[in-house]
Protein backbone atom coordinates (compact mmCIF):
# COMPACT_ATOMS: atom_id res chain seq x y z
CA UNK A 1 0.00 0.00 0.00
CA UNK A 2 2.39 2.42 0.91
CA UNK A 3 6.46 1.71 0.86
CA UNK A 4 9.20 4.62 2.01
CA UNK A 5 12.91 3.05 0.68
CA UNK A 6 15.14 5.27 2.09
CA UNK A 7 13.92 8.07 1.89
CA UNK A 8 14.81 11.93 2.48
CA UNK A 9 13.13 14.85 2.44
CA UNK A 10 15.19 18.23 2.39
CA UNK A 11 13.30 21.43 1.59
CA UNK A 12 15.47 24.17 -0.01
CA UNK A 13 14.95 26.96 2.52
CA UNK A 14 15.80 24.96 5.97
CA UNK A 15 19.29 23.08 6.70
CA UNK A 16 18.23 19.54 8.33
CA UNK A 17 15.98 17.82 6.67
CA UNK A 18 12.29 17.08 7.14
CA UNK A 19 12.35 13.04 6.49
CA UNK A 20 16.02 11.37 6.99
CA UNK A 21 16.58 8.09 5.00
CA UNK A 22 12.90 6.76 6.10
CA UNK A 23 12.19 3.17 5.09
CA UNK A 24 8.71 1.52 5.98
CA UNK A 25 5.80 -0.18 4.91
CA UNK A 26 2.00 -0.42 5.30
CA UNK A 27 0.01 -2.96 4.40
CA UNK A 28 -3.20 -3.23 2.98
CA UNK A 29 -5.65 -2.77 5.42
CA UNK A 30 -3.67 -1.44 7.97
CA UNK A 31 -4.74 0.87 10.59
CA UNK A 32 -1.70 3.05 11.81
CA UNK A 33 -0.78 6.17 13.99
CA UNK A 34 1.90 8.35 13.09
CA UNK A 35 2.75 9.61 15.98
CA UNK A 36 5.61 12.60 17.40
CA UNK A 37 6.39 16.38 18.20
CA UNK A 38 5.51 19.11 15.92
CA UNK A 39 8.02 19.47 13.45
CA UNK A 40 9.08 15.67 13.61
CA UNK A 41 8.14 14.74 9.75
CA UNK A 42 4.68 13.57 10.17
CA UNK A 43 3.18 16.21 7.55
CA UNK A 44 6.08 15.67 5.09
CA UNK A 45 5.52 11.69 5.15
CA UNK A 46 2.18 12.38 4.54
CA UNK A 47 2.69 15.28 2.06
CA UNK A 48 4.81 12.35 0.10
CA UNK A 49 2.17 10.00 0.12
CA UNK A 50 -0.08 12.50 -1.78
CA UNK A 51 2.20 13.33 -3.90
CA UNK A 52 2.34 17.07 -3.04
CA UNK A 53 6.07 16.91 -2.37
CA UNK A 54 8.94 14.85 -4.04
CA UNK A 55 11.32 12.43 -1.91
CA UNK A 56 14.99 14.50 -2.41
CA UNK A 57 16.08 11.07 -2.21
CA UNK A 58 14.94 7.46 -2.61
CA UNK A 59 11.75 5.90 -3.36
CA UNK A 60 8.14 6.73 -2.38
CA UNK A 61 5.43 3.85 -3.43
CA UNK A 62 1.86 4.14 -3.30
CA UNK A 63 -0.78 1.79 -4.21
CA UNK A 64 1.72 0.06 -6.65
CA UNK A 65 3.30 2.80 -7.86
CA UNK A 66 6.76 4.44 -8.01
CA UNK A 67 5.62 8.00 -7.39
CA UNK A 68 8.68 9.69 -8.74
CA UNK A 69 8.03 8.10 -12.28
CA UNK A 70 4.33 9.10 -12.21
CA UNK A 71 3.85 11.46 -14.55
CA UNK A 72 2.14 15.20 -13.36
CA UNK A 73 -1.80 13.94 -15.05
CA UNK A 74 -1.67 10.95 -13.43
CA UNK A 75 -1.78 12.64 -9.93
CA UNK A 76 -5.08 13.17 -9.92
CA UNK A 77 -5.99 9.61 -10.48
CA UNK A 78 -3.56 8.75 -7.53
CA UNK A 79 -5.24 11.21 -5.45
CA UNK A 80 -9.13 9.66 -6.79
CA UNK A 81 -7.50 6.50 -4.57
CA UNK A 82 -6.33 8.14 -1.28
CA UNK A 83 -9.36 10.01 0.72
CA UNK A 84 -8.15 12.80 2.89
CA UNK A 85 -9.20 14.21 6.25
CA UNK A 86 -7.84 17.27 8.08
CA UNK A 87 -8.33 18.88 11.28
CA UNK A 88 -9.75 22.19 9.88
CA UNK A 89 -12.17 20.08 8.17
CA UNK A 90 -11.77 22.08 4.86
CA UNK A 91 -15.69 22.53 3.87
CA UNK A 92 -17.39 24.44 1.58
CA UNK A 93 -19.11 27.00 4.23
CA UNK A 94 -21.32 27.75 0.71
CA UNK A 95 -22.53 24.43 0.36
CA UNK A 96 -24.51 22.06 2.14
CA UNK A 97 -23.62 18.81 3.65
CA UNK A 98 -24.87 16.87 0.91
CA UNK A 99 -23.52 19.73 -1.79
CA UNK A 100 -20.25 19.51 -0.38
CA UNK A 101 -20.02 15.40 -0.42
CA UNK A 102 -21.50 15.49 -3.74
CA UNK A 103 -19.12 17.88 -4.55
CA UNK A 104 -15.84 15.47 -4.51
CA UNK A 105 -17.77 13.27 -7.28
CA UNK A 106 -18.72 16.27 -9.41
CA UNK A 107 -15.55 17.73 -9.83
CA UNK A 108 -13.98 14.20 -10.99
CA UNK A 109 -16.64 13.32 -14.05
CA UNK A 110 -19.20 11.30 -11.83
CA UNK A 111 -22.75 11.38 -13.52
CA UNK A 112 -25.28 12.92 -11.43
CA UNK A 113 -27.73 9.60 -11.14
CA UNK A 114 -24.30 7.99 -9.19
CA UNK A 115 -24.06 11.32 -6.78
CA UNK A 116 -27.24 10.85 -6.16
CA UNK A 117 -27.30 7.41 -5.35
CA UNK A 118 -23.76 7.11 -3.25
CA UNK A 119 -24.25 10.98 -1.48
CA UNK A 120 -27.02 9.52 1.16
CA UNK A 121 -25.52 6.20 1.78
CA UNK A 122 -22.48 7.57 2.58
CA UNK A 123 -23.65 10.09 4.95
CA UNK A 124 -25.65 7.22 6.66
CA UNK A 125 -22.41 5.63 7.27
CA UNK A 126 -20.97 8.58 9.14
CA UNK A 127 -23.80 9.53 10.70
CA UNK A 128 -25.11 12.39 9.29
CA UNK A 129 -28.66 11.05 8.07
CA UNK A 130 -31.31 13.96 8.23
CA UNK A 131 -28.58 16.84 8.26
CA UNK A 132 -28.36 16.52 4.41
CA UNK A 133 -29.60 20.35 3.84
CA UNK A 134 -27.76 22.03 6.78
CA UNK A 135 -24.79 24.05 6.20
CA UNK A 136 -21.27 23.47 7.71
CA UNK A 137 -21.66 26.67 10.07
CA UNK A 138 -25.11 24.92 11.02
CA UNK A 139 -23.00 21.89 12.50
CA UNK A 140 -20.90 20.72 15.52
CA UNK A 141 -17.01 20.68 14.75
CA UNK A 142 -17.39 16.34 15.41
CA UNK A 143 -19.82 16.91 12.47
CA UNK A 144 -18.56 18.73 10.17
CA UNK A 145 -15.47 16.23 10.51
CA UNK A 146 -17.75 13.51 9.72
CA UNK A 147 -19.08 15.35 6.46
CA UNK A 148 -15.12 15.50 5.57
CA UNK A 149 -14.90 11.87 6.18
CA UNK A 150 -17.97 11.46 4.27
CA UNK A 151 -16.36 13.65 1.33
CA UNK A 152 -12.99 11.49 1.48
CA UNK A 153 -14.72 7.80 1.51
CA UNK A 154 -17.83 8.73 -0.68
CA UNK A 155 -15.82 7.55 -3.65
CA UNK A 156 -14.40 4.60 -1.65
CA UNK A 157 -11.08 4.96 -1.56
CA UNK A 158 -8.16 2.06 -1.14
CA UNK A 159 -6.97 3.98 1.45
CA UNK A 160 -7.51 7.21 3.89
CA UNK A 161 -4.94 9.46 4.91
CA UNK A 162 -5.91 11.49 8.65
CA UNK A 163 -3.98 14.41 9.26
CA UNK A 164 -4.83 14.94 12.97
CA UNK A 165 -8.82 14.56 12.36
CA UNK A 166 -9.75 15.17 16.34
CA UNK A 167 -6.95 18.17 16.65
CA UNK A 168 -9.92 20.42 16.66
CA UNK A 169 -12.18 18.35 18.68
CA UNK A 170 -13.16 17.83 22.30
CA UNK A 171 -12.40 13.70 23.73
CA UNK A 172 -16.08 13.09 24.03
CA UNK A 173 -16.28 14.11 20.07
CA UNK A 174 -12.77 12.91 19.14
CA UNK A 175 -13.96 9.12 20.48
CA UNK A 176 -17.38 9.20 18.24
CA UNK A 177 -14.44 10.15 15.04
CA UNK A 178 -12.45 7.69 15.95
CA UNK A 179 -15.10 4.87 15.72
CA UNK A 180 -15.89 5.96 12.53
CA UNK A 181 -12.22 5.71 11.35
CA UNK A 182 -12.22 2.04 12.55
CA UNK A 183 -15.20 1.50 11.13
CA UNK A 184 -14.57 2.46 7.81
CA UNK A 185 -10.58 0.74 8.65
CA UNK A 186 -13.12 -2.40 8.43
CA UNK A 187 -14.85 -2.02 5.74
CA UNK A 188 -11.55 -2.56 4.21
CA UNK A 189 -9.64 0.78 3.90
CA UNK A 190 -6.16 1.52 5.16
CA UNK A 191 -6.06 4.50 7.29
CA UNK A 192 -3.03 6.49 7.76
CA UNK A 193 -3.30 9.06 10.90
CA UNK A 194 -1.22 11.17 12.55
CA UNK A 195 -2.14 12.34 16.15
CA UNK A 196 -0.79 14.14 18.47
CA UNK A 197 -3.84 12.48 21.33
CA UNK A 198 -2.17 10.04 23.53
CA UNK A 199 -5.34 8.62 24.83
CA UNK A 200 -6.52 7.94 21.18
CA UNK A 201 -3.62 5.98 20.44
CA UNK A 202 -3.79 3.95 24.00
CA UNK A 203 -7.26 3.05 23.37
CA UNK A 204 -7.01 1.42 20.05
CA UNK A 205 -4.43 -0.43 20.43
CA UNK A 206 -3.25 0.02 16.77
CA UNK A 207 0.35 0.21 14.84
CA UNK A 208 1.78 2.98 15.64
CA UNK A 209 4.89 4.96 14.10
CA UNK A 210 6.45 7.14 15.83
CA UNK A 211 8.80 10.04 14.54
CA UNK A 212 11.43 12.33 15.75
CA UNK A 213 13.84 14.99 14.04
CA UNK A 214 13.19 13.18 10.50
CA UNK A 215 13.54 9.59 11.61
CA UNK A 216 11.58 6.70 12.56
CA UNK A 217 12.20 6.20 16.08
CA UNK A 218 9.53 3.65 17.03
CA UNK A 219 6.94 1.15 14.75
CA UNK A 220 4.94 -1.31 16.89
CA UNK A 221 2.41 -3.28 15.89
CA UNK A 222 -0.07 -2.52 19.13
CA UNK A 223 1.61 0.27 20.11
CA UNK A 224 0.78 3.29 22.97
CA UNK A 225 1.59 6.56 22.39
CA UNK A 226 4.47 6.93 25.20
CA UNK A 227 7.92 7.90 23.52
CA UNK A 228 10.60 5.91 22.29
CA UNK A 229 13.16 4.65 24.91
CA UNK B 1 -17.27 16.03 -18.12
CA UNK B 2 -20.84 17.60 -16.45
CA UNK B 3 -21.89 20.33 -18.58
CA UNK B 4 -24.60 21.86 -16.06
CA UNK B 5 -21.79 21.85 -13.19
CA UNK B 6 -18.90 23.71 -15.14
CA UNK B 7 -21.58 26.08 -16.53
CA UNK B 8 -22.98 26.85 -12.80
CA UNK B 9 -19.41 26.90 -11.86
CA UNK B 10 -18.36 29.76 -14.23
CA UNK B 11 -21.90 31.68 -13.38
CA UNK B 12 -20.93 32.15 -9.96
CA UNK B 13 -17.43 32.93 -10.88
CA UNK B 14 -18.82 35.39 -13.18
CA UNK B 15 -20.98 36.86 -10.63
CA UNK B 16 -18.93 36.51 -7.54
CA UNK B 17 -15.88 38.51 -9.29
CA UNK B 18 -18.53 41.21 -11.26
CA UNK B 19 -16.52 44.17 -11.82
CA UNK B 20 -13.27 41.97 -12.68
CA UNK B 21 -15.89 40.91 -15.21
CA UNK B 22 -17.23 44.10 -16.12
CA UNK B 23 -13.56 45.55 -16.30
CA UNK B 24 -12.08 42.74 -18.42
CA UNK B 25 -15.53 43.15 -20.89
CA UNK B 26 -14.84 46.85 -21.54
CA UNK B 27 -10.95 46.75 -22.19
CA UNK B 28 -11.48 43.71 -25.01
CA UNK B 29 -14.72 45.55 -25.92
CA UNK B 30 -12.18 49.14 -26.79
CA UNK B 31 -9.30 47.47 -27.79
CA UNK B 32 -10.88 44.80 -29.82
CA UNK B 33 -12.97 47.92 -31.68
CA UNK B 34 -9.73 49.60 -32.43
CA UNK B 35 -8.55 46.65 -33.60
CA UNK B 36 -11.29 46.20 -36.04
CA UNK B 37 -11.14 49.88 -37.22
CA UNK B 38 -7.68 49.30 -37.82
CA UNK B 39 -8.75 46.58 -40.46
CA UNK B 40 -11.47 48.29 -41.57
CA UNK B 41 -9.38 51.15 -42.69
CA UNK B 42 -6.83 48.95 -43.78
CA UNK B 43 -10.13 47.55 -46.19
CA UNK B 44 -10.78 50.85 -47.36
CA UNK B 45 -7.63 51.48 -48.63
CA UNK B 46 -7.52 48.56 -50.31
CA UNK B 47 -11.23 49.09 -52.02
CA UNK B 48 -9.83 52.62 -53.05
CA UNK B 49 -7.11 50.84 -54.62
CA UNK B 50 -8.91 48.74 -56.57
CA UNK B 51 -10.98 51.20 -57.48
CA UNK B 52 -8.26 54.02 -58.49
CA UNK B 53 -5.37 51.85 -59.47
CA UNK B 54 -8.04 50.89 -62.31
CA UNK B 55 -8.82 53.91 -63.67
CA UNK B 56 -5.23 55.16 -63.28
CA UNK B 57 -3.39 55.89 -66.30
CA UNK B 58 0.61 56.89 -67.01
CA UNK B 59 0.67 59.83 -69.06
CA UNK B 60 3.14 60.30 -71.85
CA UNK B 61 3.47 63.77 -72.60
CA UNK B 62 4.88 64.60 -76.33
CA UNK B 63 6.84 67.64 -77.02
CA UNK B 64 4.99 70.47 -78.55
CA UNK B 65 6.06 73.71 -79.81
CA UNK B 66 7.87 76.03 -76.68
CA UNK B 67 8.50 72.72 -74.73
CA UNK B 68 11.63 73.88 -73.18
CA UNK B 69 13.08 70.61 -70.73
CA UNK B 70 15.88 69.06 -72.89
CA UNK B 71 14.54 65.86 -74.66
CA UNK B 72 12.44 68.36 -76.56
CA UNK B 73 15.03 70.65 -78.06
CA UNK B 74 14.31 69.48 -81.46
CA UNK B 75 10.97 71.30 -81.39
CA UNK B 76 7.26 69.37 -81.25
CA UNK B 77 6.95 65.71 -81.89
CA UNK B 78 7.77 64.27 -84.98
CA UNK B 79 5.40 61.73 -86.59
CA UNK B 80 8.03 59.49 -86.97
CA UNK B 81 8.94 59.63 -83.01
CA UNK B 82 4.93 59.82 -82.14
CA UNK B 83 4.74 56.22 -84.72
CA UNK B 84 7.87 54.75 -82.49
CA UNK B 85 6.76 55.72 -79.62
CA UNK B 86 3.33 53.83 -80.28
CA UNK B 87 4.98 50.79 -81.92
CA UNK B 88 7.31 50.99 -78.28
CA UNK B 89 4.55 51.07 -76.56
CA UNK B 90 2.74 48.22 -78.17
CA UNK B 91 5.89 46.09 -78.33
CA UNK B 92 5.32 46.19 -74.28
CA UNK B 93 1.93 44.53 -73.53
CA UNK B 94 1.53 42.63 -72.04
CA UNK B 95 2.55 44.87 -69.36
CA UNK B 96 0.78 47.61 -71.38
CA UNK B 97 -3.00 46.72 -71.53
CA UNK B 98 -4.43 49.61 -73.16
CA UNK B 99 -2.61 52.38 -75.07
CA UNK B 100 -4.52 55.53 -76.32
CA UNK B 101 -3.46 58.68 -78.10
CA UNK B 102 -5.04 62.05 -77.06
CA UNK B 103 -4.83 64.76 -79.35
CA UNK B 104 -4.44 68.15 -78.91
CA UNK B 105 -7.94 68.88 -79.87
CA UNK B 106 -8.71 66.32 -77.23
CA UNK B 107 -6.82 67.69 -74.75
CA UNK B 108 -8.51 70.90 -74.96
CA UNK B 109 -12.00 69.45 -74.68
CA UNK B 110 -11.42 67.30 -72.10
CA UNK B 111 -9.83 70.24 -70.40
CA UNK B 112 -12.51 72.47 -70.77
CA UNK B 113 -15.12 70.29 -69.74
CA UNK B 114 -13.25 69.31 -66.43
CA UNK B 115 -12.69 73.35 -66.09
CA UNK B 116 -15.80 74.59 -67.47
CA UNK B 117 -16.83 76.84 -64.32
CA UNK B 118 -13.79 78.49 -64.03
CA UNK B 119 -11.99 81.69 -66.20
CA UNK B 120 -8.74 79.69 -66.22
CA UNK B 121 -10.52 77.62 -69.55
CA UNK B 122 -10.16 81.79 -71.30
CA UNK B 123 -6.25 81.13 -71.05
CA UNK B 124 -5.81 78.06 -72.06
CA UNK B 125 -5.67 77.36 -76.63
CA UNK B 126 -5.96 74.06 -77.72
CA UNK B 127 -1.97 75.18 -79.16
CA UNK B 128 -0.91 75.57 -75.64
CA UNK B 129 -1.79 71.41 -74.82
CA UNK B 130 0.31 68.99 -74.78
CA UNK B 131 -0.54 65.61 -77.33
CA UNK B 132 0.29 62.42 -74.96
CA UNK B 133 -0.54 58.60 -75.13
CA UNK B 134 -2.61 57.29 -72.30
CA UNK B 135 -1.52 53.91 -70.78
CA UNK B 136 -2.95 51.73 -68.80
CA UNK B 137 -1.01 49.06 -67.16
CA UNK B 138 -1.99 45.62 -66.11
CA UNK B 139 -0.33 45.84 -63.17
CA UNK B 140 -0.06 49.69 -61.87
CA UNK B 141 2.75 48.80 -59.55
CA UNK B 142 5.07 48.09 -62.37
CA UNK B 143 5.01 52.15 -63.65
CA UNK B 144 9.31 52.30 -63.26
CA UNK B 145 9.60 50.09 -66.52
CA UNK B 146 7.45 52.80 -68.46
CA UNK B 147 8.76 55.38 -66.83
CA UNK B 148 12.68 54.35 -67.75
CA UNK B 149 11.82 53.29 -70.96
CA UNK B 150 10.75 56.81 -72.25
CA UNK B 151 11.32 59.38 -69.34
CA UNK B 152 13.87 61.74 -70.97
CA UNK B 153 13.28 60.26 -75.39
CA UNK B 154 13.67 62.95 -77.80
CA UNK B 155 10.11 64.12 -78.51
CA UNK B 156 8.74 63.41 -75.02
CA UNK B 157 8.46 66.30 -72.71
CA UNK B 158 7.22 64.28 -69.55
CA UNK B 159 6.03 61.05 -68.39
CA UNK B 160 3.40 61.16 -65.32
CA UNK B 161 1.98 58.46 -63.34
CA UNK B 162 -1.27 59.40 -61.54
CA UNK B 163 -0.68 57.02 -58.82
CA UNK B 164 1.88 58.72 -57.41
CA UNK B 165 -0.43 61.29 -56.15
CA UNK B 166 -2.79 58.83 -55.07
CA UNK B 167 0.25 57.05 -52.99
CA UNK B 168 0.43 59.99 -50.59
CA UNK B 169 -3.18 59.63 -50.03
CA UNK B 170 -3.20 55.83 -49.43
CA UNK B 171 -0.07 56.57 -46.91
CA UNK B 172 -2.03 58.87 -45.15
CA UNK B 173 -4.38 56.35 -44.80
CA UNK B 174 -2.02 53.90 -43.98
CA UNK B 175 -0.39 55.89 -41.54
CA UNK B 176 -4.33 56.48 -39.88
CA UNK B 177 -4.07 52.28 -39.78
CA UNK B 178 -0.90 51.99 -38.28
CA UNK B 179 -2.17 54.31 -35.56
CA UNK B 180 -5.06 52.36 -34.79
CA UNK B 181 -3.37 49.09 -34.97
CA UNK B 182 -0.65 50.39 -32.56
CA UNK B 183 -2.91 51.91 -30.11
CA UNK B 184 -5.25 48.50 -30.37
CA UNK B 185 -1.86 46.91 -29.57
CA UNK B 186 -1.50 48.81 -26.70
CA UNK B 187 -4.65 47.90 -25.78
CA UNK B 188 -4.61 44.64 -26.27
CA UNK B 189 -1.51 44.25 -23.76
CA UNK B 190 -3.48 46.28 -21.63
CA UNK B 191 -6.33 43.44 -21.79
CA UNK B 192 -4.17 40.89 -21.33
CA UNK B 193 -2.39 42.12 -18.44
CA UNK B 194 -6.02 42.84 -17.06
CA UNK B 195 -7.16 39.24 -17.69
CA UNK B 196 -3.99 37.54 -15.66
CA UNK B 197 -4.86 39.52 -12.66
CA UNK B 198 -8.62 38.63 -13.00
CA UNK B 199 -7.31 35.40 -13.38
CA UNK B 200 -5.31 35.75 -10.16
CA UNK B 201 -7.56 37.20 -8.00
CA UNK B 202 -10.09 34.80 -9.01
CA UNK B 203 -8.19 31.45 -8.11
CA UNK B 204 -6.48 33.08 -5.08
CA UNK B 205 -10.88 33.47 -4.34
CA UNK B 206 -11.68 30.15 -4.94
CA UNK B 207 -8.48 28.72 -3.39
CA UNK B 208 -10.63 26.61 -1.04
CA UNK B 209 -12.48 24.93 -3.93
CA UNK B 210 -9.63 24.27 -6.01
CA UNK B 211 -7.36 22.88 -3.37
CA UNK B 212 -10.18 20.50 -2.26
CA UNK B 213 -10.54 19.43 -6.25
CA UNK B 214 -7.17 18.84 -6.43
CA UNK B 215 -7.11 16.59 -2.80
CA UNK B 216 -9.90 14.51 -4.23
CA UNK B 217 -8.42 14.08 -7.91
CA UNK B 218 -10.07 16.40 -9.76
CA UNK B 219 -7.67 16.87 -13.11
CA UNK B 220 -5.82 19.93 -13.92
CA UNK B 221 -8.56 20.54 -16.86
CA UNK B 222 -11.36 20.02 -14.93
CA UNK B 223 -10.16 22.63 -11.97
CA UNK B 224 -9.37 25.26 -14.71
CA UNK B 225 -11.56 25.03 -17.55
CA UNK B 226 -14.35 27.06 -15.59
CA UNK B 227 -11.67 29.79 -15.02
CA UNK B 228 -10.55 29.44 -18.86
CA UNK B 229 -14.70 29.72 -19.53
CA UNK B 230 -15.16 32.87 -17.42
CA UNK B 231 -12.13 34.35 -19.15
CA UNK B 232 -13.40 33.21 -22.75
CA UNK B 233 -17.07 34.18 -22.31
CA UNK B 234 -16.05 37.62 -20.61
CA UNK B 235 -13.65 38.03 -24.43
CA UNK B 236 -16.55 37.24 -26.20
CA UNK B 237 -19.15 39.37 -24.81
CA UNK B 238 -16.50 42.23 -24.89
CA UNK B 239 -15.87 40.89 -29.01
CA UNK B 240 -19.12 41.00 -29.51
CA UNK B 241 -20.07 44.50 -28.32
CA UNK B 242 -16.99 45.54 -30.10
CA UNK B 243 -18.21 44.16 -33.59
CA UNK B 244 -21.07 46.33 -32.58
CA UNK B 245 -19.24 48.99 -32.71
CA UNK B 246 -17.57 48.47 -35.92
CA UNK B 247 -20.76 48.11 -37.63
CA UNK B 248 -22.04 51.35 -35.89
CA UNK B 249 -18.76 52.66 -37.79
CA UNK B 250 -19.79 51.22 -40.92
CA UNK B 251 -23.68 52.44 -40.64
CA UNK B 252 -22.87 56.30 -39.24
CA UNK B 253 -19.76 57.14 -40.57
CA UNK B 254 -19.18 55.05 -43.98
CA UNK B 255 -22.19 55.04 -45.06
CA UNK B 256 -23.45 57.84 -43.66
CA UNK B 257 -21.18 60.46 -43.70
CA UNK B 258 -18.02 59.21 -45.97
CA UNK B 259 -20.26 58.12 -48.80
CA UNK B 260 -22.59 60.89 -49.27
CA UNK B 261 -20.01 63.49 -49.33
CA UNK B 262 -17.50 61.73 -51.35
CA UNK B 263 -18.78 59.95 -54.55
CA UNK B 264 -16.22 60.00 -56.48
CA UNK B 265 -14.63 57.01 -54.61
CA UNK B 266 -15.48 53.54 -53.88
CA UNK B 267 -16.22 52.31 -49.95
CA UNK B 268 -15.87 49.33 -48.18
CA UNK B 269 -19.06 46.91 -48.25
CA UNK B 270 -20.40 44.96 -45.79
CA UNK B 271 -18.62 42.07 -46.91
CA UNK B 272 -15.48 43.49 -45.41
CA UNK B 273 -17.52 44.31 -42.04
CA UNK B 274 -18.18 40.45 -42.22
CA UNK B 275 -14.71 39.14 -42.79
CA UNK B 276 -13.36 41.78 -39.99
CA UNK B 277 -15.75 40.29 -37.02
CA UNK B 278 -14.38 36.67 -36.46
CA UNK B 279 -11.10 37.93 -36.48
CA UNK B 280 -12.00 40.16 -33.85
CA UNK B 281 -14.14 37.76 -31.79
CA UNK B 282 -11.23 34.90 -32.73
CA UNK B 283 -8.50 37.35 -31.55
CA UNK B 284 -10.33 38.07 -28.54
CA UNK B 285 -11.50 34.79 -27.07
CA UNK B 286 -8.15 33.60 -28.38
CA UNK B 287 -5.80 36.12 -26.40
CA UNK B 288 -8.15 35.99 -22.98
CA UNK B 289 -8.23 32.19 -22.92
CA UNK B 290 -4.24 32.03 -23.20
CA UNK B 291 -3.61 34.98 -20.96
CA UNK B 292 -6.04 32.79 -18.40
CA UNK B 293 -4.36 29.51 -19.40
CA UNK B 294 -0.44 30.81 -18.73
CA UNK B 295 -1.31 32.80 -15.45
CA UNK B 296 -3.47 29.24 -14.43
CA UNK B 297 -0.94 27.23 -14.88
CA UNK B 298 1.16 29.09 -12.28
CA UNK B 299 -1.04 29.74 -9.55
CA UNK B 300 -3.38 26.40 -9.99
CA UNK B 301 -0.58 23.44 -9.29
CA UNK B 302 -1.44 19.86 -9.12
Amino acid sequence: MILFDHVTKLYPTQQRPALDDVSLEIEKGEFVFLVGPSGSGKSTFLRLVLREERPTKGQVWVLGKDLNRLSNWKIPMLRRQIGTVFQDFRLLPNKTVAENVAFALEVIGKPSSHIKKVVPEVLEVVGLEGKESRRPDELSGGEQQRVAIARAFVNRPMMLIADEPTGNLDPGTSVGIMKLLDRINRLGTTVVMSTHDAQIVDQMRRRVIELEGGHVVRDQTRGVYGYAQ
Amino acid sequence: MRATFVASEVGNGLRRNLTMTLAVIITVAVSLALFGASLLVRAQVSAMKDFWYDKVEVSIFLCSKGSDTPSCAGGAVTAAQRDQIKADLESLRPLVDEIYYESKAEAYQRFTEQFKNSPIVDNVTEKSLPESFRVKLADPTKYDVVASAFAGRPGIEQVNDQRQVLDKFFQLLGGLQAIALLIAGVMLVVTVLLIVNTMRVAAFSRRRETSIMRLVGASNFYIQLPFLLEAAFAAAIGAVLAIGALVLMKVVIIDGVLAPSFQFTAFVGWEAVAAIAPVMLITGIALAGLAAFFTLRKYLRV
